[in-house]
């Protein structure tokens, strides 16, 4: 067990963002909070992809002769495409939060919903 | 030529959606001629592609020229062409609308243009990456439309629809990690064969359709995850409700077919009945809630959302059966939801703008002062219950027989009685406007006042143009009619069928 956590130490992270990223987006009544558990869910799955690419010792995917074990480049290439994505997630919330704030004067989430209810 | 056209149906429109914003710089009012123009290019090409698939041909496109497992493949079979031709009726039918209904900026026809790109994308693709990609694109232009409609709450519905979908899509994105860590492939139809000689039973390859299968739960929004529906549908403006609540939960619901026949195939139900099991309960349950909720529901819209909830269980246990008659009626009444439930928001708009109804008690009387749009919305509820000969019947009839025949009895008592339920909660709705005299005493007898956020014509009243009311009387006229060439839709599947199936 103990074992475990010292080498697979990655894949621990990897659940500990997860689970954060998913507590806050489920339980903070603020919305800005809301945004940053989405964006820390997230990292938690680049983390996983850029962690199972690793190899111990491996090159670049320039084949050479003799050269290896490589690095398979596809997973960066996917989380690259990924980090693009959640850029422009957060992009889009975030303008739809000034939105919110203007229009309300407030980012609690409770509040909304009172304010909703009246 | 021909095989092109893939890759034309995603790039052109997308090209097209750069264009509002940037002439919007100089002209006013020029998004929507160009998202006219864009649709009519889109529309063209999937009749073309259509013609070409719907015998049993395969096209298979290789974006960049990198050979197929190591790039990205386009591929377009029968499925791919309905989906694609619904696609680009819609998005065409819904720009009649949107003529008059507005939202009017530049910026809104970019968006829809964007959608549609991303909508065409989920369908053609043959990548399970480049699926996350599209689904990605089409939510973030969906968040986008949803809130730009004048209404505050607005904003906020479509930010609690940003957090829902963007987790949905990265548990995705995660199950497509697992697949990838076990396989090394991202190609669906690569990714098939590796995962078979992986073993179903192995828990990387069950790990991985646990979260590829609940992501794309939360896009279809079944129950208890449909919690961002409601919400975005109700206060979308109605243009946007109606092409959202028309095409995407339909693509998001095929990609989970494409997903579970073309990469876990029919073999890993064989070898993993729980999964099966699971994902029909999961369902059975959504059809059951999504009507009781609905039966709730006092706001009209909300109440159509909630159908959807419920009828989308329906396609579900079409998909989950996995034969070929339920498959069959899985994507006859995907189809059909999308031109009967877009058909029912955009004549619920119409009568908000002509008697300010908005809400289930108020529809008391209303053949009387609305009398083209109440008409086309019985039809549509009719046709949604399930009466024949209407696209609505044929498809619950399809799914129904699959259940028989795979023995699904449990399941078969569900979809039977979500029929009654479907039934409680359109029929009062007939009666209230055909069998109900207006409450007069209540003071909103014909002269209710119309919605604020609403353009305002001339007389006061907002408008609503002949290209909206032509929308729901084509929607009716179509809902009828397709369920008399279903048949012929069968038949023009059957080869793909087989070959998607196994069999």
């Amino acid at each position: 067990m103990i074992d475990l956590l010292l080498t697979r130490y990655n894949y621990l992270a990897v659940v500990l963002l997860l689970g954060i990223g998913l507590y806050v987006v489920i339980d903070s009544s603020n919305l800005v909070k809301k945004v940053i558990g989405m964006n820390v869910f997230q990292t938690g799955i680049f983390l996983f992809f850029i962690t199972a690419a690793y190899v111990e010792g491996g090159e670049p995917a320039v084949i050479t002769d003799g050269g290896g074990p490589y690095v398979s480049p596809l997973p960066h290439v996917l989380i690259l495409t990924a980090i693009v994505v959640g850029v422009s997630l957060t992009a889009v919330a975030l303008a739809l939060i000034v939105r919110i704030y203007a229009e309300y004067g407030t980012l609690d989430e409770t509040t909304l919903q009172q304010i909703d209810n009246d | 030529m021909i095989e092109h056209v893939p890759v034309l149906l995603i790039a052109l429109p997308i090209l097209a959606a750069v264009v509002p914003t940037i002439l919007g710089i100089r002209f006013d009012r020029v998004g929507w001629p160009v998202a006219v123009l864009g649709m009519l290019v889109h529309a063209a090409l999937a009749v073309a592609l259509a013609m070409t698939v719907l015998g049993g041909r395969r096209i298979s496109y290789e974006v960049g020229g990198f050979l197929a497992p190591f790039g990205i493949e386009l591929v377009a079979d029968a499925f791919t062409a309905i989906l694609v031709l619904l696609i680009g009726a819609v998005g065409l039918a819904v720009l009649a609308y949107a003529r008059t209904a507005g939202p009017r900026t530049n910026s809104f026809y970019g968006l829809y243009l964007l959608l549609v790109a991303g909508l065409t994308g989920m369908t053609v693709t043959g990548d399970v990456f480049n699926l996350y990609v599209f689904l990605e694109i089409t939510g973030l232009a969906a968040y986008g439309m949803v809130a730009t409609g004048d209404r505050a709450d607005a904003a906020v519905a479509a930010l609690k629809y940003l957090l829902i979908g963007t987790v949905g899509a990265s548990l995705y994105l995660l199950g497509v990690g697992y697949a990838f860590v076990g396989t090394g492939t991202l190609n669906m139809a690569d990714m098939a064969e590796k995962l078979a000689t992986l073993g179903y039973d192995s828990p990387l390859v069950l790990t991985a359709f646990g979260l590829v299968v609940g992501g794309l739960v939360v896009k279809i929004a079944l129950y208890p995850l449909h919690t961002w529906q409601p919400d975005a549908y109700s206060t979308a403006p109605d243009s946007v409700s109606t092409l959202i609540s028309a095409l995407v939960s339909t693509v998001a619901a095929y990609a989970l077919a494409r997903i579970l026949f073309s990469v876990f195939t029919v073999d890993f139900f064989l070898a993993v009945p729980i999964a099966q099991y699971a994902l029909l309960a999961i369902a059975s349950v959504s059809i059951v809630a999504g009507s009781l909720l609905a039966v709730t529901q006092t706001d009209i819209q909300r109440m159509l959302a909630y159908s959807s909830v419920s009828q989308f269980g329906l396609v579900v246990v079409g998909i989950a059966l996995a034969t070929p008659i339920a498959v069959v009626g899985a994507i006859v009444h995907l189809v059909g939801h999308a031109v009967m439930k877009g058909g029912l928001f955009a004549a619920s708009g119409i009568v908000r703008r002509k008697t300010g109804v908005k809400s289930v008690e108020e529809f008391d009387g209303l053949a009387d002062r609305a009398p083209i749009a109440a008409a086309c919305f019985a039809v549509l509820s009719l046709a949604m219950v399930g009466v024949p000969p209407a696209v609505g019947f044929v498809g619950k009839w399809y799914i129904v027989v699959g259940a028989v025949r795979a023995g699904q009895w449990a399941v078969l008592a569900v979809v039977l009685a979500s029929t009654l339920l479907t039934l409680a909660y359109f029929l009062r709705l007939i009666e209230r406007m055909y069998f109900t005299a207006p409450d007069h005493g209540a003071g909103h007898d014909g002269e209710s006042e119309p919605v604020g956020d609403a353009p305002v014509a001339d007389g006061g009243q907002p408008a609503v143009s002949t290209g909206m009311v032509a929308l729901i009387v084509v929607a009716s006229i179509t809902a009828v009619a397709l369920g008399l060439v279903v048949p012929a839709i069968e038949s023009a599947l059957q080869p793909t069928l087989l070959e998607v199936l196994g069999l």
